[in-house]
């Protein structure tokens, strides 16, 4: 395991964790503590589960930049649902169906224009971010949508042995998209289609089909995030609830090894990535440096990671 | 007597201490036509790169027109005469036919403008001389692969050059417009410049080149009067070793018919094609590029629409909306464009020859070892060279990667193979192996379509020859009939009523 781990895309990002993980734990005494540790997985587990659609998309030779409107609106409408059913343990399972569903029509709908109306992913995704922020924005007149009872918020707050339900979440799907992306014929065809479209077509792959789902399982991945991170907060803010999180989740694919130009990829390394930009923070904030300079080094993380890439891709081929 | 234009003297090249390239001192007379052959990886590319400055050798030296040449310039080579075409295009797909050809060297008025005029008419002279019919002010993008090569040659001679360097420039071009180029080189011989002429295709390079210099695994073999060396002869000296024959010997039997295509069309494409092809035949497509072969090929495969006609399978009749479609009927394609539609040089061998079949290693995960299993078995059955079943194709040769393509095309076990242009840009060897594991194939009940723009292998593998023009087929071959003069008849017109 530890082999596999370290001959694939995600070597380089696995090693700048281990890095990471030994400066952090030298900066400050405090980051070693398993409350903090914990911390920073429930901390990427949210946007780390979008991320882990957002591979798929990548893979394909897509981008989805409506995931962070996207987990608002869903987040919203799963509260309203919640709320007009009083809040108990059917209500909840309602909910949660219902934001299941809205996830994966909404990304029906990102898919199907990018494949069947043949619109740039980069310009549709980026429509309906600004739709998707605005009809939630529209349903809570630009204020909180806010669930009722506890047994909502008690979800959100729950964990299993000490660990949040989130990160459980989180590593389940990671290792069950992992198999999809590694095991299985759609898997192995998204990655044909990344890698090139005509190729597959002309290799009896149904390239449309398998881009499109790439999409709904991005916005299923949306939809239990905005169920478990409404319900840790208890509620959904229509303005800044999931404001950054396509930044978040993009970065997270793109630090963890996988080229943005698609056609190759890896899950575990979404996780990776996800994890590095949280020990950031993490390390930022134990610094004390202004939060307002966090976004420049998440930004220059990335830009990182894509020119290491470049080069060692380089490396590869000569 | 003959005048030296360039004289090499040991040269060798090594990229991270291995050796290409080992001590190659040669003459090359001036007016003359030197062909270059030997197979892939044998050196050619890397001679020509050395001569044209591109490279500089390792060890040894260059004399030009009696002048040591400076090897680490590809600018002053330039400057000194020598022009090159390289094997792979070098066009910018946005900008347009003149633009593409004085690229870098733009005509300009005294005011520092582009001569947009002076540059469009100089370029339709070019193009008179090369008798292609390409618009100096159409796009590269709506440019057929001739007319790209086309474009290609023009701007390697839109400049007089002393050394005129031509790397494989035949491989996309049909036998007519073949015949333009060898006749453009023949009026550049004339005037005194020296062709070097790189090629796989033997006929050619006896037909058109003065001498001819042999490479094998870097090593210079022979350079002798082309007159003097017949095909069998290069063949067997590229190669080291005697090849019995190119191709492997015909065989009869013939079984039932497996696909009938019937009035086939499609608008833009193609008309009223009808054939049949049987189990254990391998029926030939010719014709000059654009006839429509290749768009036949891509109807029955369902990539393409047609507006009218059937298409049987085994009796069954088959309307096709998808290459799915066309798998599950039991047709297989090996495409034309290897790297733009065959395979996916970014993935592993493995993954390349179970892309299209991989239902069958599927249920519903991926079983890795069958994977290896059925690879292991095409590596051995197609003599794949290749590191590993993991290796990332772009690792592999070009013969290589075509018999991955093969492979893939195989494993969904088709009764039925379309191949198109099947040995494009191969080396000898590939090109022996793929003629014998298709006819191999064919013997053990095999459908193929062979369709191919060299006459050379149609007539060698083929028992039966369809010929297309403009989207129609005008003729078919068979037995005695199936010979060079025949199919060009066809392909041309003289023949066939259109």
């Amino acid at each position: 395991m530890a082999k596999k781990l370290l001959r694939g895309d995600n070597a380089l990002s696995l090693i700048a964790l281990v890095v990471l993980f030994v400066i952090s734990a030298f900066a400050s005494p405090y980051f070693l503590q398993v409350q903090n540790l914990l911390n920073i997985l429930k901390q990427v587990s949210y946007s780390g589960m979008i991320g882990l659609g957002m591979a798929f998309v990548i893979i394909g030779g897509g981008i989805d930049l409506s995931v962070g409107s996207m987990t608002a609106f869903i987040g919203a409408v799963a509260i309203l649902v919640l709320n007009a059913l009083g809040g108990g343990a059917l209500a909840i399972a309602a909910a949660f169906v219902v934001a299941l569903l809205l996830g994966a029509a909404s990304g029906f709908f990102n898919g199907i224009i990018v494949t069947r109306g043949r619109v740039a992913p980069f310009i549709v995704t980026l429509g309906t971010m600004a739709i998707f922020r605005s009809l939630t924005l529209y349903i809570g007149n630009a204020g909180q949508f806010i669930a009722q009872g506890d047994k909502y918020s008690n979800m959100g707050m729950s964990s299993l042995v000490g660990i949040p339900t989130a990160v459980i979440v989180f590593f389940a799907f990671a290792f069950a998209l992992s198999v999809l992306l590694n095991r299985t014929r759609f898997g192995r065809h998204t990655c044909a289609v990344g890698a090139n479209e005509k190729v597959a077509a002309f290799s009896a792959i149904n390239v449309n089909v398998t881009r499109l789902f790439s999409y709904v399982i991005t916005g299923l991945m949306v939809a239990v995030t905005a169920v478990l991170l409404s319900a840790r907060m208890n509620s959904v803010n229509s303005s800044n609830s999931g404001q950054n999180f396509e930044m978040d989740a993009i970065a997270a694919v793109v630090i963890g090894g996988t080229p943005m130009t698609g056609g190759r990829g890896t899950i575990w390394g979404v996780v990776i990535g996800a994890i590095i930009l949280g020990m950031i923070n993490n390390m930022l904030n134990m610094l004390s440096v202004s939060p307002y300079l966090q976004g420049t080094v998440k930004g220059l993380v990335i830009i990182a990671a894509v020119f290491i890439q470049r080069g060692s891709a380089k490396d590869a081929r000569a | 007597m003959t005048e030296t234009l360039v004289r090499t003297t040991g040269i060798t090249k090594e990229f991270s201490s291995v050796r290409v390239l080992n001590d190659i001192s040669i003459e090359i007379r001036k007016g003359e036509i030197l062909g270059i052959i030997g197979e892939n990886g044998a050196g050619k590319s890397t001679f020509i790169k050395i001569l044209s400055g591109i490279y500089a050798p390792t060890r040894g030296s260059i004399e030009f027109g009696g002048v040591a040449m400076d090897l680490r310039d590809a600018k002053a080579a330039k400057l000194a005469g020598v022009s090159l075409i390289p094997q792979e295009f070098n066009l910018v797909s946005t900008l347009n036919v003149y633009e593409n050809i004085f690229l870098g060297d733009e005509l300009r008025l005294r005011g520092g403008l582009l001569d947009r005029k002076g540059m469009i008419a100089r370029t339709r002279e070019l193009m008179a001389d090369l008798k292609a019919s390409v618009e100096p002010e159409a796009s590269i993008g709506a440019l057929s692969v001739a007319q790209k090569q086309m474009v290609e040659i023009a701007k390697a001679i839109k400049i007089e050059s002393k050394l005129l360097i031509m790397d494989e420039p035949t491989t996309v071009l049909t036998s007519h417009e073949i015949e333009i180029l060898f006749g453009l080189m023949r009026e550049l011989k004339a005037r005194g410049v020296t062709v070097v002429y790189i090629s796989h295709k033997l006929r050619e390079v006896k037909a058109i080149c003065d001498r001819v210099m042999v490479l094998r695994d870097g090593e210079y073999i022979c350079l002798e009067d082309a007159g003097a060396l017949e095909i069998d002869e290069m063949a067997r000296r590229m190669v080291g070793r005697e090849l019995s024959q190119i191709f492997p010997p015909k065989s009869a039997p013939r079984g039932e018919v497996l696909l009938e295509v019937r009035n086939l069309s499609s608008p833009g494409a193609f008309s009223d094609v009808s054939f049949d092809l049987r189990a254990g035949e391998i029926l030939g497509f010719s014709g000059l590029i654009g006839a429509g072969r290749t768009e036949v090929a891509e109807a029955i495969m369902g990539i393409r629409r047609t507006s009218g006609g059937g298409i049987r399978v085994m009796g069954r009749e088959l309307v096709p909306r998808s290459p799915a479609d066309a798998v599950a009927a039991g047709i297989s394609y090996l495409s034309e464009d290897r790297q733009g539609s065959g395979v996916l040089t970014s993935f592993a061998v493995k993954k390349n020859v179970t892309l299209v079949s991989l239902r069958d290693y599927a249920r519903p995960f991926i079983d890795s070892k069958k994977e290896l299993e059925r690879t292991a078995f095409y590596v051995d059955r197609f003599e794949i060279k290749t590191p590993s079943p993991e290796a990332r194709l772009e690792n592999l040769s070009g013969g290589n990667q075509q018999k991955v393509s093969l492979a893939k095309s195989m494993d969904t076990r088709p009764k039925i193979l379309i191949v198109d242009e099947p040995t494009r840009g191969v080396d000898v060897k590939a090109k022996h192996d793929i003629y014998a594991f298709i006819r191999a194939l064919a013997d053990e009940g095999l459908a193929v379509m062979f369709i191919s723009s060299e006459l050379e292998e149609i007539i060698g593998m083929s028992g039966r020859v369809i010929v297309m023009k403009e989207g129609r087929a005008v003729g078919e071959l068979e037995g005695d009939r199936v010979n060079e003069e025949e199919i060009m008849y066809y392909a041309t017109g003289i023949k066939g009523g259109l």
